[in-house]
């Protein structure tokens, strides 16, 4: 049966992007523009890496994907729901358990009372963080509650994930781990990503595709297919290659401004 | 493969993971919390046995600790002290609900619209500097010498702690919780549900510890000057007896029951709230 089925339904119901952006520019009072026309599309399913330096606008975009501002002109479209959102910081709610933080986006989204505990559970237990729920936020390391951001995440059910420089506090080998999980669940769960990062190897280890953002204002430079086969790893060779690659163009970037 | 990535990050959260002792400050040991308050006390009786040996003053201004346990003694057995007591007590906790249920809504106008912030945000603040003792001559010729004065004094003396604390409480709530709330699709009404309220928690909290110190005080204020048979006998009438009969150990005796009813509320109630509140959080504590 699949096949024919999952063939039609694609075609009916997979727009052509999970997000997509056409012209859009956003300045903030009278100030100079900080996001210039930027044009960008990302597939269903992509996992997207925005680079650049300080003052290319790359947190101030995904504030426009995630809703919580308006471009000053162009229009931004996300297909299905409200996209979910991580920060830099976990940003867990320190009055609940990490139980209670996940099942309080369930909540929000409408998840009947019953259903919450279980899904919390399935969705903490996704993460590696089984049996963990009644922990207090104090009581976790960096590293676990960034993945029960990613769980709370992950409860708003939203197919687009935007993550705005989430493992950037974590220390090294915290963040390759986090790196590993990621990938993993990104396959897993079949979501869209947008990545925001100052980190040009992060990028490379883990997106399809890298966007240069340039600065003041950001415009998108160059971008680049990241044709190396997962599983990848941050020391290698391939990744190494290309984020050298990457990091020259940064640098001219940012020479640009001297 | 993957297992291994499970192992290690079994692993890291093992080391990384704070320890339980770091997290929460074991508590003082139970007689470090006990002792060192009764050695303060005791030196302070003793220090004061020491002053009456000595007749710093005569005796009649400054009686002795046993004078002062005696009267007390004589008061229980009359059941004066039981009923000052209850009488003040229960015009205090009056007082203080009925402070919360005007503080809160007024703590949150302020902290939500602009406009009544502006404009009452100060007045309020100030209100804070003001003694409520300052209200009794107002509300005596207002209410008379009834209940209704001494519970208008305990209110202007407590509501404005109140809603301050939850401005506060308010003001400090991190702008990235509300900025999740919204990506988590929190409406207004939903966001200060989940979100703003059990944030601003600790704050409201400061201000309704500091809105019943307020009370306490402000009623004692009242029931000292608003003296009259018709209203029932509370902790600063039985202090306005002693000083009207000159009896110092009485005087001395009331001080000591109106400190030990504040002392006993703020260990007995608020301690223990702010101490789970806090330790939930995994913040420090006194």
């Amino acid at each position: 049966m699949a096949l024919q089925d999952i063939a039609y339904g694609d075609l009916a119901t997979t727009p052509a992007h999970a997000v997509s952006l056409r012209g859009v520019s956003k300045s903030f009072a009278h100030g100079p523009a900080v996001l210039d026309r930027i044009d960008l599309d990302v597939r269903p399913g992509e996992f997207v890496c925005l680079v650049g330096a300080s003052g290319c606008g790359k947190s101030t975009l995904l504030s426009l994907v995630a809703g919580l501002d308006e471009p000053s002109s162009g229009v931004v479209d996300v297909a299905g729901a409200r996209p979910a959102l991580m920060f830099q910081e976990p940003a867990l709610f320190p009055w609940l358990t990490a139980g209670q933080n996940v099942e309080l986006a369930l909540r929000l989204r409408g998840v009947p009372r019953g259903a919450r505990r279980l899904e919390a559970e399935r969705l903490l237990s996704l993460v590696r963080l089984d049996g963990q729920a009644k922990k207090r936020v104090h009581e976790l390391s960096g590293g676990m509650r960034q993945r029960v951001a990613l769980a709370r995440a992950l409860a708003q059910d939203s197919s687009v994930l935007l993550m705005d420089e989430p493992f950037a506090a974590l220390d090294a080998i915290t963040r390759d781990a986090l790196h590993e999980e990621l990938t993993r669940v990104w396959a897993e769960v079949g979501l869209t990503v947008l990545f925001v990062t100052h980190n040009v190897r992060e990028a490379v280890r883990l997106g399809n595709r890298v966007v240069l953002l340039s600065s003041k204002p950001g415009r998108v430079a160059r971008e680049w297919d990241v044709d190396i086969a997962h599983p990848r790893r941050i020391e290698s060779a391939e990744v190494a290659a290309l984020s050298l690659d990457v990091t020259d163009r940064l640098r001219e970037e940012i020479r640009r401004h001297a | 493969m993957p297992d291994a990535l499970a192992s290690l990050e079994a692993g890291l959260d093992a080391l990384d993971a704070p320890a339980p002792d770091a997290a929460a400050p074991s508590r003082p040991r139970r007689w470090l919390r006990v002792v060192p308050p009764l050695v303060a006390v005791a030196l302070f009786v003793g220090l004061w046995q020491l002053a009456y040996v000595l007749e710093v003053k005569e005796s009649y201004a400054l009686p002795s600790p046993l004078d002062v346990l005696g009267s007390l003694g004589e008061q229980w057995s009359k059941g004066t002290v039981q009923e000052a007591v209850k009488n003040s007590l229960h015009r205090g906790v009056l007082g203080f609900l009925a402070s919360i249920l005007v503080g809160t809504p007024l703590g949150l106008l302020i902290a939500r619209v602009r406009v009544v912030r502006l404009g009452i945000g100060p007045i309020i603040s100030g209100l804070q500097s003001l003694p409520s003792v300052a209200w009794v001559p107002a509300a005596i010729i207002w209410f008379g010498l009834s209940d209704a004065a001494i519970y208008f004094v305990v209110l202007m003396g407590a509501v404005p702690s109140i809603a301050n604390g939850l401005v506060a409480g308010i003001d400090q709530v991190p702008p990235l919780y509300l900025k999740v709330g919204r990506v988590l699709g929190a409406q207004r009404l939903a966001a200060a549900r989940h979100v703003v309220v059990p944030a601003a928690l600790p704050g409201y909290l400061a201000g309704l510890k500091q809105g019943w110190a307020f009370s306490w005080r402000s009623l004692m204020a009242a029931e000292l000057i608003t003296f009259s048979p018709r209203l029932g006998l509370g902790l600063g009438q039985l202090l306005e007896t002693g000083r009207e009969l000159s009896d110092m150990s009485l005087v001395m005796a009331s001080i000591v029951v109106i400190l030990a009813v504040g002392i006993g509320i703020e260990m007995l109630v608020f301690a223990p709230l702010e101490r789970r509140v806090l330790s939930r959080r995994g913040l420090a504590q006194a």
